[in-house]
């Protein structure tokens, strides 16, 4: 089957003083039917990725195929098959949710009644409202309806949740996933972790302009080799824990391996972990945050209590304990020592 | 034209838009009849002016009085010899006549000799004392007075106003608009679909159109109901010039919209674009009054073509072909706009 998007070494530099290389090298394919996320922090390339798998910006070098077809030769058929919604378009603001709507079927051969397209993503009852007058998660459900009224193969939706309130977003959400049960294949754009994890078949972790990671969510979350994350923070004593030492060095999350990330500066006694933790059972990396300490643990019920003799050994007591299952979120940390939403 | 095609959606929306912002419609039709109204008034052709005459008080001064006053042309006040002076110096009358002192013969006329009124006020008042008293003129004349519609002040400015009117509608109407649906990401998302381009620009023109067309029916419905113009020339080669002029507007508003991303920046293009013609091209007074040196660069303004065109065909009754030059010159300014807009064009 002719998967619905492949390219190769696709790069694209913006000119100016200096230039900014956007996207380096970066390999995608996507296949038919998949629902696909393309994850990354902000200005990480997903937006320049996505305009130019859309044909709306000329890729600087690499080749790009869509549903089999190049941009070059069949802009006109991909046009038709593909549906679109870009980061932060605004409507005319005096149009009706059905006056644009139709405007948008228009231009297509062979365009979904209107009607049944607001219905689809829950904007029946505004249907006569102006766009003045849409909420947030509103006016993306009318962009979502713009992209999907001429029918599409393929759909792209860049960052459709970014700025929504949490009931917007989950919102959104069910109508993505009814698409993605009709056999759409989807290629959504995100800065949130849990937002591809719940919807993508697969996604692509993007830093950096290139590919840093691929995989279904729960393959590239089981790839930390410790699927739960331990966080804690205890008081008493000062100072570093024993055989706390190379202050200075690089982070890492190897275990057994290299020293601790630094301690994060700030707050007095903030704890400071040590090396010697990443010895006890389960434990396969860690690192230092905010205030608090993150294990990521193959079994939290061996972890745990060696983790608390070990803190009784040093005379120092929890003032906070948790668990979790380990997400993407921390997938992103471990490849690249930041958070997503870091700027 | 089905209603579901592309060209007559997008045309459709952009009447909408047009029609649904209040302001605009209030700028583009409420606000040329405003200024027709207030401009019509201001230099509305009164019946001539009275002279005004202070005549300082004394002997002597009751009989000047009366005569001036029997000749009808004249306003009198009678003033006392200071305020007199100031009344001079202030323009309230033209001219203060002094009454010869008791006893003399010669009255004395005190006037500012560079006010063309108190040249005129001297000469009236000299003649109708002179021929009170018993002057004779050798030679007998008759007068004739004329007031002609279409030399009035208001037939002049209609023709100004509607050239006003296309050219700042097309600018706005055009390269404001699309630079907002490009500042919007609108146009981006309009590429990203199949429509074809030629219908989104068609859909703009086809719009602008509709409206010059509402416009200058409108002003000259007015002109004719409020202040009786007449229209010498034929209605279809004013409706003809009005398309050749939204031709040509439209087509400089597409080339400042072509590349623009900020409204500020469209604003000031658009400012500065339409500054001279503003000053120049005829609109409140005819572009006639600047120096020589200036004419051929004023004539090859497209404003002042096409407000030359207009005044011609509705105040002189010219035809279409005594007005080729000024049709070639204006399509000139349209194709070149055009050709050059769409080779800058920038949709994202």
């Amino acid at each position: 089957m002719t998967p619905a998007i492949r390219c190769a070494g696709l790069t694209k530099i913006y000119e100016g003083k200096p230039p900014i290389e956007a996207v380096r090298g970066l390999d995608l394919e996507v296949r038919a039917g998949e629902c696909f996320g393309l994850l990354g922090p902000n200005g990480a390339g997903k937006t320049t990725t996505v305009e130019i798998l859309e044909g709306i910006l000329a890729p600087t070098g690499g080749e790009v195929e869509i549903l089999g077809l190049s941009w070059d030769r069949d802009e006109r058929e991909l046009r038709e098959r593909i549906g679109v919604s870009l980061q932060e378009t605004k409507f005319p603001d005096k149009l009706s949710v059905e006056e644009i709507v139709t405007m948008f079927s228009s231009f297509h051969r062979k365009g979904r009644p209107p009607i049944e397209v607001i219905d689809e993503v829950g904007l029946r009852e505004k249907r006569t409202a102006w766009e003045l007058k849409l909420s947030g998660g509103q006016r993306q459900r009318l962009a979502v309806a713009c992209a999907l009224v001429g029918d599409p193969d393929l759909l792209f939706l860049d960052e459709p949740t970014t700025g929504l309130d949490p009931q917007s977003r989950r919102s959104l959400w069910e109508v993505i996933r009814r698409l993605r049960s009709r056999g759409r294949t989807i290629v959504l754009t995100t800065h949130y972790m849990d937002e591809a994890e719940k919807l993508c078949d697969r996604v692509a972790v993007i830093d950096h302009g290139k590919v840093i990671a691929l995989g279904t969510p729960s393959g590239l979350i089981s790839s930390l080799q410790g699927e739960h994350v331990v966080e804690f923070a205890f008081n008493g004593g000062t100072g570093s824990l024993p055989g706390a030492d190379g202050a200075d060095a690089e982070p890492s999350i190897e275990a057994g391996g290299g020293p601790w990330p630094p301690a994060v500066a700030g707050a007095i006694g903030e704890p400071e972990v040590a090396a010697d933790l990443l010895d006890l059972p389960s434990v396969i990396s860690g690192r230092n945050e905010g205030g608090f300490i993150h294990l990521t643990v193959h079994e939290p019920h061996v972890a745990i209590p060696a983790l608390l003799e070990r803190l009784e050994s040093k005379g120092r007591t929890l003032s906070a304990l948790a668990t979790r299952h380990a997400s993407l979120e921390d997938v992103f940390v471990a490849l690249t020592g930041r958070h997503l939403r870091d700027e | 034209m089905s209603s579901r095609s592309a060209f007559a959606q997008l045309f459709l929306a952009r009447v909408r838009e047009f029609l649904r912002e209040p302001e605009v419609v209030f700028w583009v039709f409420g606000f040329p009849l405003i200024l027709a109204i207030g401009l019509g008034i201001a230099f509305r052709n009164r019946p001539p002016d009275r002279i005004f005459v202070g005549i300082v008080e004394g002997a002597g001064a009751s009989p000047i009085a009366a005569t001036l006053e029997a000749d009808g042309d004249f306003h009198v006040e009678m003033l006392a010899g200071q305020e007199a002076g100031r009344a001079l110096r202030l323009g309230k009358v033209a001219l203060v006549v002094e009454p010869a002192p008791a006893g003399e013969l010669t009255q004395s006329y005190r006037y500012d000799p560079t006010r063309p009124d108190s040249i005129l006020a001297r000469q009236k008042v000299d003649d109708a004392i002179q021929r009170a008293a018993g002057r004779s003129d050798p030679v007998s004349v008759s007068e004739t007075r004329i007031s002609e519609p279409g030399a009035r002040y208001i037939d002049f400015l209609i023709p100004g106003l509607m050239g006003m009117n296309i050219m700042s509608g097309g600018m706005w109407g055009v390269g404001f608009v699309l630079t907002d649906m490009r500042s919007r990401g609108l146009l981006k998302r309009l590429v990203a679909t199949p429509m074809r381009r030629t219908d989104f620009l068609a859909a703009m023109m086809a719009s602008r159109m509709v409206l010059v067309f509402a416009e200058m029916v409108l002003l000259l419905v007015f002109g004719w109901l409020a202040f009786g113009l007449v229209v010498a020339g034929s209605v279809p080669t004013i409706l003809l010039f009005a398309v050749l002029g939204a031709f040509v507007f439209t087509g400089l508003g597409l080339l400042a919209g072509s590349r623009a991303r900020k409204i500020e920046t469209i604003s000031g293009l658009i400012n500065l674009i339409m500054l001279p013609m503003f000053v120049f091209s005829g609109i409140f007074f005819s572009s006639e009054r600047f120096p020589d040196l200036l004419q051929p660069f004023i004539r090859l303004l497209p404003l002042t073509a096409l407000n030359d065109a207009l005044r011609a065909v509705i105040l002189e009754g010219a035809s279409l072909v005594t007005q080729l030059p000024r049709v070639g010159l204006l399509l000139a300014w349209g194709g070149f706009s055009f050709v050059l807009a769409l080779y800058r064009f920038r949709w994202t």
